[in-house]
């Protein structure tokens, strides 16, 4: 049996999140191989073979590869994907635009998200904003599986030495092309990989006041992030966002800062190790989840907290 | 331009769901149910573009059991002009409603489909991309800004870490992220106008769509609850607790 992971990477090296996909794939068992597609990317190939545990890199290379059209990569993937009994990505926006398109390609009914490996063709994936877990069982030949990343721990990034293989591209469907991209520039860590994350909600009360919460962040090493009802208000962009229509995160700190704790906020990131809700309101759900909270004014505990943590 | 947007029926977003005793999945009896809130956004977009001139029909399409129904002539009082519904008691995956969406498609010939991202019961966020893909249509995800021109669109997708622009031919096939647009409210003249609107019913057979589920659910849990913790008096104390007892920082 062999598996294939479909690697998320910037050209030079691959993303945190294909070695949480690795690690799902170890989960089902046999012999992993990891596809980068990308156009000059084989830098990012050479880092994929030093994960642990991979046996094979196949690299495929061309300028219609380049940018993640999902046209493009999906073709790739089912030329290839017969040959292996599962096909993962990593439960990414990139993961989640292209693994679906392949698995219709291939007749397959995908499995998203998922947090748990069962058995080779069973699994546990969250549903109604992980207010419950299903488990769920594919009789399709081949399994298309996105991977919940916070919920596998990753795979070293060395220690392996898998042969890298060319793979010749489909040609280009030319139905999409990229125009450009708006990153959000910032000396943060990424939320989805931080090992601490702030957050703010509507009681923040606008976008301006969301500056209090930089020296906090800074001192915690943290990202910084927010609730749906915060980015509705217009307060940040929307790549701050953390629950069931955003990102899903697990940090080993989370510190939430007037939000109220909606279910949708929750099911983002509720399996954080360490939960601190701060709000004035002692009835809001949030305290419901968070292991320590203050309830009081967030504008003079706010920077309370970060003369005390400078101490 | 003739656009279809389809629309699910799911718990409504407020319901705080309970997984049912014996596991088989979660109450949907005597609860509320409403249009899956990213449907409302493409529905909310694709009557945009017509106001704007750019759409000439909206087609509201759904799959499911007799009462999504209710949930078309909601979409009709939105301002779709008429609607087919798909009906079968079959529990419907992904693959099997993106393949009833396709036999629709080839039966209007719209030059756009505009569905939500995901519905929010099954999270699954794949029927916009298999149907692009069965069909060989180029897609757009996670859409938060469409610009359409007679034989292209460019679109703005909300990605991790930011935007990402990409141009599109058309036809083609676009989901909504949550800041495309904000739905508007269904006014009582619209709901009764909607009434008389045309609501078509079809079947999977009609189509040649064979919709077994190809996954099995198993069981249905709720998930492991997190104990509620402690509430300290200040920022003093609550150092102390990450320093000391969590020892996260």
């Amino acid at each position: 049996m062999s598996l294939l992971v479909l690697a998320e990477h910037d050209n030079k090296s691959i993303r945190k999140a294909t070695l949480n996909a690795v690690a799902a794939a170890q989960k089902i068992g046999g012999e992993i191989h990891v596809l980068v597609a990308g156009h000059q990317c084989s830098d990012a190939a050479k880092t994929a073979a030093q994960v642990a545990g991979v046996a094979k890199v196949l690299h495929s290379d061309a300028p219609q590869l380049g940018e993640e059209l999902a046209e493009n990569i999906a073709a790739l993937l089912v030329s290839i994907s017969k040959n292996y009994s599962h096909v993962l990505a990593p439960g990414t926006t990139t993961g989640k635009n292209i693994l679906p398109r392949a698995a219709a390609l291939a007749d397959c009914q995908q499995i998203s998200d998922i947090v748990a490996v069962e058995a080779p063709d069973t699994f546990v994936r969250p549903i109604y904003a992980g207010n419950a877990l299903a488990t769920v069982k594919s009789s399709d030949p081949i399994k298309f599986i996105t991977v919940r990343t916070t919920a596998f721990d990753a795979v070293a990034a060395t220690g392996g030495s898998a042969l890298v293989e060319q793979v010749a591209a489909p040609a280009d469907t030319g139905l999409s092309r990229f125009v450009g991209r708006e990153v959000a520039k910032s000396e943060r860590p990424e939320l989805t990989s931080a090992r601490a994350i702030v957050s703010g909600g509507r009681g923040m009360g606008s976008g301006d006041n969301f500056k209090i919460l930089e020296p906090l962040a800074d001192s915690l090493k943290a990202a910084m992030g927010a609730s749906r009802a915060a980015v509705d208000a217009g307060f940040v962009p929307n790549d701050w966002q953390v629950g069931q229509t955003g990102k899903i995160v697990a940090p080993d700190l989370y510190v939430a800062v007037g939000i109220s704790g909606a279910i949708q906020h929750l099911a983002g990131m509720k399996d954080s190790r360490v939960i601190v809700a701060i709000n004035k309101d002692e009835e809001a759900p949030i305290f419901q989840v968070a292991d320590y909270g203050i309830v009081g004014d967030l504008f003079q505990i706010v920077p309370q907290l970060v003369e005390e943590l400078k101490k | 331009m003739k656009i279809l947007v389809a629309v699910k029926r799911v718990v409504d977003f407020n319901v705080k769901v309970r997984v049912k005793a014996d596991g088989t999945g979660v109450e949907t009896a005597n609860v509320k149910m409403s249009m899956n809130p990213f449907d409302e956004i493409a529905l909310e977009e694709a009557v945009r573009m017509k106001e704007a001139g750019t759409a000439t029909e909206i087609v509201a399409v759904s799959c499911g059991i007799a009462a999504c129904q209710e949930t078309l002539r909601t979409a009709l009082a939105i301002g779709a002009d008429r609607a087919i519904l798909v009906q079968t008691d079959v529990e419907l995956q992904p693959l099997a409603v993106a393949k009833l969406l396709k036999g629709l498609v080839q039966k209007e010939s719209p030059k756009l489909v505009i569905l939500g991202k995901q519905a929010i019961d099954d999270d699954s966020n794949q029927t916009g991309q298999m149907l692009a893909a069965l069909l060989g249509w180029s897609q757009a995800t996670f859409a938060s800004k469409v610009k359409m021109s007679s034989d292209a669109a460019e679109v703005t997708r909300e990605v991790d870490g930011g935007l990402e622009t990409i141009g599109i031919k058309l036809p083609a096939v676009v989901t909504t992220d949550l800041r495309l647009n904000e739905p508007r409210y269904v006014t009582l003249p619209n709901i009764m106008k909607a009434k008389k609107k045309q609501l078509e019913t079809l079947t999977p057979d009609a189509l040649g769509v064979d919709v077994k589920p190809r996954l099995s659910t198993l069981k249905v849990v709720e998930p492991a609850k997190r104990k509620a913790g402690i509430k300290v008096p200040d920022a003093k104390a609550l150092v102390d607790k990450l320093r000391n007892e969590a020892k996260v920082i």
